[in-house]
């Protein structure tokens, strides 16, 4: 190719992503920009990007105190962590029953599980709400987090992954002595840490950004996780204070972008792992 | 061996064996109870609640047969949200792999500025919807929004995109888009890293050499399984819509971008007609499990290329 | 069918120089093999010939042409894989079909869908499998055209991918060490066949692998290389018989040569293990030496030929191939030099503890310190 048409050929393929690029960014760029300018900037109706005094603090106090956004992600924390916590206590040993042990019920197990897949948590929600409201457990961490305890996909993976794990190693620890619960602990799973960290990062986000569920759960402001904070932040500001919605929005989407900055490729390997799928 | 010897063998493997089926079953014990209590029992009542007259708060129900369905098929309220959301599976499907495949392929020949790229465009994946959508109302302003603000200079009318019955479900689309674009790309991305390079060498001996013929001999067959899965995920993210309509529009204007989930959550917690909402539920889970067995079945053909 | 001729080629990463300096003139219908242990260059040489990687500096000309400017398939050559490299979405028939309808059909008539409003297509396309055919029949891989390489086995892919290469009729076929990913019984049937088929085509091959019986046994001449330049070019037998240093005589060869030690004394010889050989090298004296001797060279002999010399020795191992055996022995007075020697399997001499190995000094090849070979007055013909 000559250079020339290289050249031109380079100046459409960045254009193109640079374009993209602009439009992807876009919210992200207004709302950092707009949570620290004052109200009577973002007032009027102008394209100024940049603003010309600051009110960063006032936004970002007002944010804080008028909603405990610091509690909804708290909150996120919590659940999110408390989810995965389960997932893999109870996910890590029926997989690898599934992968490697023979009992009764073995292929039952495994179509059930292949059909819980194809089914949201939109599905359930309905009668879980009833059983928990029936029970009074609504309005709890635990009702949030109940109907994803059970993580189908994770079984499903660490099923495939663990099937890949030599049988001599696993016969091998036998002999030694080892309980079978041990081999699964201290043997199987670290040698499969980069499957459950890309898990892990998969479900944390999944649950972080979860609004469906929660929405119903919960009406509880201080237990809100960050989806649903948001909701009701915005619906008590609703249309005035931009300045403040934006801070808000700025501070409960920040964690997530940090994380994913500082560990680009467990994110990408978490999302990737769908592909598995 | 002795017969004493064979027997205490055949004796020591059938204890294995048994110790082998508790351990098993034990260890799937956990599973299967949050399966069923989660998962299977709920679905078994939503079901046959589907088929009842229940509002939450009754004290009886009764059987009413397909009612609620019938119902549901007269209610225009219904059809509209289904219609809408097909709607935006139309608008979302085809634009959000497009766009992942054309963004993933200039990506994939970057070598300076790939991680950039990368990172730029999965950014809306990783963020919260919620938030993010807080803000694009606030980008699609008619007043006070840098969009309209954009439009003015070109010397278009100011629009109100989230009040106009015929732009908001369109909108809508478009930010469904915006969160997709970077995580069709991942994917996009993953399965070009798998096509074999000494594949295009060998094209480029065979003659194959400009990026037309490279991208229809080799490129798109090879990525075949790839956009499979690509399409049918995004159509089961696109058909789950929620977040985008119950901080933006709550379904207005006037029912525009009432969605199937929303009219769900409506039915069911708000206005607590339960059965009903079982039924449409029903519904919304049928529609899914058709796409699913389209991805299973797609996924079947996956490991066919070996 | 082409000569092809490589004027001062280099190459460069960044700042690791990969190639330097290649000069090689490949003769029209010549089987030319490129061989060295990895990372030599010998890929990277063959790609730049193919045109898949631009060399840093120098020409190569195919037919008396230069064809650096030339994109790969416009030089005229065909290429097979290591990987074999087919389109696992085509049928076998498509595989071997691709480079026709690439030159054949214009881009309008390969489009999807457009294609089938083009009258002149169904022609061509008739022509074209009628030679796919005929390649396959060939190859006798005709009953398996309908197939996906996905169903075929290591040898059939391997075929195919010669029939791919074998279609265009090209001036040259490069090969990519195509052998590596059969096993061993396959690689050996494999071999002849790949003779055969140059015998019968008689286009110029080049060929590069890693393993010296390849080199050795389907060659016209060979070119080892190192480190980017090329160690000797010459037949099989002037690589066997006279390496031009210490690396060529140690890579080729099985077992590999024997290196022995030793140190110019003054007058006309070389010590090694104390006693003395009549070798002539012209070298000052106390310079050290390397002395080789090919296995088959040195052995316990009943019999010593007169003006042989000798070695005592230890008998460490005895490796039985059947028709022969491979004796390795510790060398007196030479620490850790183990000595491997060929004899018939039906050896009469008792094989025991301490032996006595004797050679003739004839057969002695002699390096100087660098590794370079040393012409001596000895050797018959010892010319450099």
């Amino acid at each position: 190719m000559t250079a020339i048409r290289r050249f031109l050929s380079l100046v459409l393929v960045h254009g193109f992503l640079l374009a993209g690029a602009a439009f992807v960014l876009l919210p992200f760029v207004w709302m950092l920009v707009t949570s620290i300018k004052p109200p009577d900037e973002i007032f009027t109706a102008t394209l100024r990007l940049w603003p010309r005094h600051f009110s960063a603090i006032e936004n970002y106090r007002y944010a804080l105190t008028s909603a405990p956004l610091l509690r909804f992600a708290f909150n996120g924390l919590i659940v999110c962590a408390g989810i995965l916590l389960v997932q893999l206590l109870v996910g890590i040993p029926c997989a690898y029953a599934l992968a490697k042990l023979r009992f009764p019920g073995r292929n039952l197990l495994f179509m059930l599980t292949l059909l819980a897949l194809a089914i949201p948590v939109q599905v359930p929600a309905l009668p879980l709400y009833i059983a928990l409201a029936k029970v009074g457990l609504l309005n709890t961490y635990f009702s949030i987090m109940l109907p994803f305890f059970l993580s189908v996909f994770a079984i499903f993976l660490l099923r495939q992954f663990f099937k890949g794990f030599p049988d001599d190693i696993i016969q091998a620890a036998r002999l030694d002595g080892m309980r079978e619960i041990e081999i699964v602990w201290r043997i199987v799973v670290p040698s499969s840490l980069p499957a459950i960290a890309a898990f892990a990062v998969f479900s944390f986000v999944a649950h972080w950004n979860d609004l469906y569920w929660p929405l119903i759960v919960i009406s509880d402001a201080n237990l809100a996780t960050p989806p649903l904070g948001m909701l009701f932040f915005s619906d008590a500001e609703t249309g005035s204070n931009y300045g403040a919605l934006t801070a808000a929005a700025t501070i409960l989407t920040a964690p997530l972008v940090v994380a994913f900055l500082l560990a680009r490729r467990q994110f990408i390997a978490g999302i990737t792992m769908t592909g598995v799928k | 061996m002795t017969a004493v010897a064979l027997d205490a063998a055949l004796r020591a493997s059938r204890r294995r064996e048994r110790l082998e089926k508790l351990t098993g079953m034990g260890f799937a014990f956990p599973a299967t109870l949050l399966l069923v209590l989660t998962s299977l029992a709920p679905l078994v009542v939503l079901i046959v609640m589907s088929f009842t007259d229940y509002d939450l708060g009754n004290l009886g129900f009764k059987f009413i047969g397909l009612g609620n369905f019938a119902k549901a098929m007269g209610d225009s309220v219904f059809r509209r949200s289904l219609w809408n959301t097909f709607i935006y599976v139309a608008i979302v499907l085809p634009l959000a792999v497009g766009l992942g495949l054309v963004v993933a392929i200039l990506v994939y020949g970057r070598k300076r500025t790939r991680a950039f790229y990368e990172i730029v465009y999965f950014l809306p994946v990783t963020s919260t919807l919620i938030a993010m959508a807080t803000v694009w109302s606030f980008l699609l302003h008619p007043k006070l929004g840098p969009i309209n603000a954009l439009l003015g200079l070109v010397g278009v009318q100011p629009r109100a995109f989230l009040s106009d019955p015929a732009l908001a479900l369109p909108t809508l689309a478009v930010i469904g888009i915006w969160h997709l674009v970077g995580f069709n790309m991942v994917l996009f991305l993953a399965g070009l890293t798998a096509i074999p390079k000494d594949l295009y060498e060998a094209a480029a001996i065979d003659g194959c050499a400009n990026p037309v013929d490279r991208f229809l001999k080799i490129t798109w067959p090879m990525l075949g399984p790839t956009t499979m899965f690509v399409i049918v995920t995004t159509s089961i993210t696109a058909f789950k819509v929620f977040d985008t309509v119950a901080v933006m529009t709550h379904g207005g204007p006037m029912g525009s971008s009432e969605v199937l989930l929303y009219s769900i959550y409506l039915e069911g917690f708000q206005y607590f007609h339960t059965a009903y909402a079982a039924a449409l539920t029903v519904v919304f889970l049928a529609f899914l499990l058709v796409f699913s067995a389209i991805q299973a079945f797609v996924l079947d053909r996956r490991t066919h290329y070996g | 069918m082409a000569s092809v001729t490589l004027k001062g080629i280099a190459k460069s990463f960044g700042t690791t120089e990969v190639l330097s300096n290649i000069d090689l003139d490949i003769a029209d219908g010549e089987f030319i093999t490129l061989v060295g242990a990895s990372g030599c260059g010998k890929s990277t040489l063959i790609r730049i010939i193919a045109g898949l990687e631009p060399q840093s500096a120098g020409s190569v000309e195919v037919a008396g042409r230069p064809v650096d400017h030339l994109r790969p398939h416009e030089r005229r050559v065909a290429m097979v894989f290591q990987s074999y490299a087919l389109y696992p979405h085509m049928s076998v028939a498509a595989n071997i079909a691709l480079p026709l309808t690439m030159q054949r059909l214009s881009l309008f008539e390969r489009l999807p869908l457009v294609k089938y409003v083009s009258t002149r297509r169904p022609r061509v396309m008739r022509e074209i499998m009628h030679e796919v055919d005929s390649v396959a029949a060939q190859l006798q891989i005709q009953p398996l055209l309908a197939r996906r390489p996905a169903q075929l086995s290591g040898g059939q892919r391997q075929r195919v991918a010669l029939g791919r290469a074998m279609v265009r009729h090209p001036d040259v076929f490069l090969m990519d060490e195509p052998l590596s990913n059969l096993d061993a019984r396959l690689r050996v049937h494999m071999r002849s066949e790949l003779a055969e088929l140059h015998a019968r085509l008689g286009s110029t091959f080049i060929y590069v692998t890693h393993d010296q019986v390849e080199a050795m046994t389907m060659s016209d001449r060979v070119a080892m290389m190192d480190a980017g330049r090329i160690l000797q070019l010459g037949t099989p037998s002037e690589l066997y018989a006279r390496p031009a240093n210490l690396e060529v005589a140690q890579f080729i060869g099985s077992p590999a040569i024997n290196v022995l030690p030793g140190e110019v004394a003054d007058g006309n010889g070389i010590v090694v293990a104390g006693s003395t050989l009549p070798i002539a090298t012209g070298l000052p004296a106390r310079s050290r030496v390397s002395v080789g001797l090919r296995p088959e060279s040195i052995a316990p002999r009943a019999n010593a030929t007169a003006g042989d010399a000798s070695l005592r020795a230890h008998l460490r191992r005895v490796e039985n191939l059947g028709a022969e055996l491979v004796l390795h022995c510790v060398v007196d007075g030479l620490d850790g030099v183990v000595v491997a020697c060929r004899v018939p399997a039906d050896q009469d001499t008792p094989l025991n503890g301490a032996l006595e190995l004797s050679f003739s000094p004839r057969a002695c090849h002699v390096f100087d310190a660098e590794g370079v070979r040393v012409a001596d007055r000895a050797a018959p013909g010892g010319a450099r």
